[in-house]
Parts: C-alpha cells; structure tokens; sequence
C-alpha cells in the first residue's frame, strides 16, 4: 500500500474518533449514539495501521487495491449510522405522538374538572 | 346501561363541525360526542363544545390515525362499552348509527361492523366519488377480502363501530397515516370478526378531503407495504404484559 494513503487514513480516522469522543466529552452527543461512530473510527483505524490486516481482508473479498476495502468498510458503517438515524427518528416520532395524545387527554380532564368546580367559569386552557 | 361513544376526528372542519355534532346528538341520542380537535388553527374546537361535544384538544397535528387513537384512549379510560368512529366532515350520516348498533346487538359474534357504500352491488348509495379512487377501492377490497375471508365492499370507509375489545386493541396499537385499511386487518388477526351494513355518504360540503388525487398513488403504495408487512409481523399489535413498543432505550 502506498504510505501517503496509509497516513492520510489513520489521520481521518483518529480525527473521526477524537471529535467524536469530545462530543461526547462535553454531553452533545448521547453515548448511545456514539457507540456506533466510535465502533466504526477505531474498525477504520485499526485497518488503517495493521496493513497485513487490511490486505488480507482485500483479498478475500477480491479487491485488488487494499486501500479501496477501507472504503467498502466506510460505506458499510454509513449505510449502519443512517439505518441507525431513521430507527431512532420513528422511536421519536411515536414517543412524539403518544405525548401529543396524553397531553390531549390531560387537557380534557383539566377543562372538565375545571367546568364541574365552577361552572359559571370558562374552562382554563381554552383556546381561542 | 351500556356506555357508547362517538369518536369524531376533525382537522379544520369549522364549517361542519357543528352540524355533525348537533347531527350525532340528534339522531343517535344514546351515544355521548367526543371531538378529537387535530391540532386545528381555526374555531373546531370552541364550536364543537358549542354544539354539546367534549372535546379532545392535541397539541399539534398528529394526522387522522394519531387523532382517532387519542379517541379510542379517550374511550377506554372512560370504560366505553361500544365506540363509533364518524368524520368530522359531515359526510357520515349519523342515522345510520343506530343501523350499525342495532347489527352489532343483534351479532353478538362480530367485534366490528363497518358502514359501506357498496354492499349493495357496484352502485354507490348517495354520491360517487372519482374514477380512479373507485378503482383503488375496489383494488383494496379485493385484496383484503381475500386475507380476512369475508367480503369486504368498502375497504377505506371509516365508519367503523367496535366493542370493548376493539377499543383496547386500538387504544393500545393503531395504523399512522391512512388507518382504514389496516385497521381492519389489525382486527382480524385479532380473531375479531368483522361485518358490513349498508349506509348512505354525503358528499363533502366543506373542508378538504385528506386524500386527493396526487396522494393517491403514494397512498396505494403505503397501505400495500402495510398490508404486506402486516401479514409477516410476528405479532400485530401488543398485548399487555408484552414488552412496551416505545422506549427510550432502544438503539441499533
């Protein structure tokens, strides 16, 4: 493998997981959703040092340049994190709706409530 | 004295809320109104409490499905016994309530009963819609008559009347965006049976139909996905004591 490849891999890697890690270091970013980019930098990176690792792993899969594998393994963990993102993005979106509802429902009892302490009143959170 | 409900979903239907209502009120006096307000910008809310409904005001818009869930919760924390579903729109005809009650008294083996514009032959009772939304109604209808082993005529009607039990599988799991023909199926691979009674529509006089011409496609793509995945589901909704199916803790 060609070194100027080699070096710039393990500096894009180690940049990943050093930003990454910071993120997560100052609370922007939740564990949970750090674990996979941070599983996915220290992968790349380990290819990326260990090039007996790398070339093997080329071979087997029948590519001729090894450094193109890192980019196979790249897309996968791409196409891992968006997966990721749309799953947690439909979790919310139900929480979402479940709040939204309950809200609703709480709203209701609150302007009966309200109604049968004093009837003469408007309900309270009544909206124009 | 069994307890019923009408569960009524409106999203801006300030020109026909209040008729509906009144209509309900008038026509199937033994059924108490609740108005499940989605997240309006004008006056549903404030006209339909006018007219002598509670009202269920969420937040923002959830869309049809999320609404008329929020009714069903509404209903079973309330411990209803029986709950209808009519729009909001005016275009369900609150006469045929009673049809739908009296039919689910007199089938005591039904969980469902749904009013159809078609059980009477092809003709439509009362309006005719579009060309092509026949045409993916009848598509629908033949597809889930196929899967449910009963004729279904009129799979996108949300008239839909259900007992107790249908009111808990609901409150607990029901379909997002176009919910009719997926509830139906819900139903079904709950061992619910399922029927028809003939009603009458009104054409919609005001408001805008939340399904038009340029969704059509996109809606027929969606409902298959959904049937299709429906069938294969290891378990179609959940049933208590199962793990919850929204929790924050969940990842990849």
């Amino acid at each position: 493998m060609d070194n100027r490849i080699q070096i710039v891999a393990i500096f894009a890697t180690a940049l990943q997981f050093a930003v990454v890690f910071e993120l997560v270091r100052r609370r922007r970013l939740m564990e949970r959703y750090a674990l996979l980019w941070m599983l996915s930098a220290a992968i790349m990176l380990g290819l990326s040092i260990w090039r007996g690792a790398l070339e093997e792993l080329a071979q087997l899969i029948g590519i001729a340049y090894a450094p193109s594998a890192l980019f196979v393994i790249a897309f996968g963990f791409v196409l891992l994190l968006l997966l990721h993102f749309s799953l947690a993005i439909s979790r919310l979106a139900d929480e979402n709706k479940l709040l939204a509802q309950r809200v609703g429902l709480l709203q209701q009892r609150v302007d009966e409530l309200n109604t049968e302490a004093a009837p003469e009143l408007e309900p309270a959170g009544r909206r124009s | 004295m069994p307890r019923n409900l009408a569960i009524v979903p409106a999203y801006n239907e300030q020109g026909a809320i209040g008729a509906t209502v009144l209509d309900i009120r008038e026509h199937a006096p033994d059924f108490d109104v609740l108005v499940v307000d989605d997240g309006s910008t004008d006056d549903t809310a404030a006209l339909a409490r006018a007219a002598g409904a509670s009202v269920l005001v969420l937040p923002f818009n959830l869309g049809i499905g999320g609404a008329v869930q929020a009714g069903y919760k509404y209903a079973l924390e309330r411990d209803y016994d029986v709950a209808v579903q009519v729009d909001g729109d005016g275009q369900h005809d609150a006469r045929n309530i009673g049809d739908l009650l009296a039919y689910l008294h007199t089938h005591p083996e039904l969980g469902l009963v749904t009013g159809s514009r078609f059980i009477d032959g092809e003709e439509e009772l009362g309006y005719r819609s579009s060309a092509t939304r026949r045409l993916g109604i009848r598509f629908f209808a033949r597809v889930l008559s196929t899967i449910v082993g009963r004729r279904v005529t009129d799979p996108t009607s949300g008239f839909r009347m259900v007992r107790r039990r249908g009111i808990e599988l609901f409150a607990r799991d029901y379909p997002h965006d176009y919910p009719e023909v997926e509830a139906v199926l819900l139903l079904h691979f709950h061992k619910l049976k399922g029927a028809e009674v003939p009603v009458r529509m009104r054409p919609r006089t005001t408001g805008v139909s939340s399904i038009n011409a340029s969704r059509s496609i996109y809606y027929m793509v969606k409902v298959l996905l959904a049937i299709f995945v429906g069938l294969l589901r290891a378990r179609p909704v959940v049933e208590a004591g199962d793990p919850a199916p929204v929790a924050a803790q969940q990842t990849l």
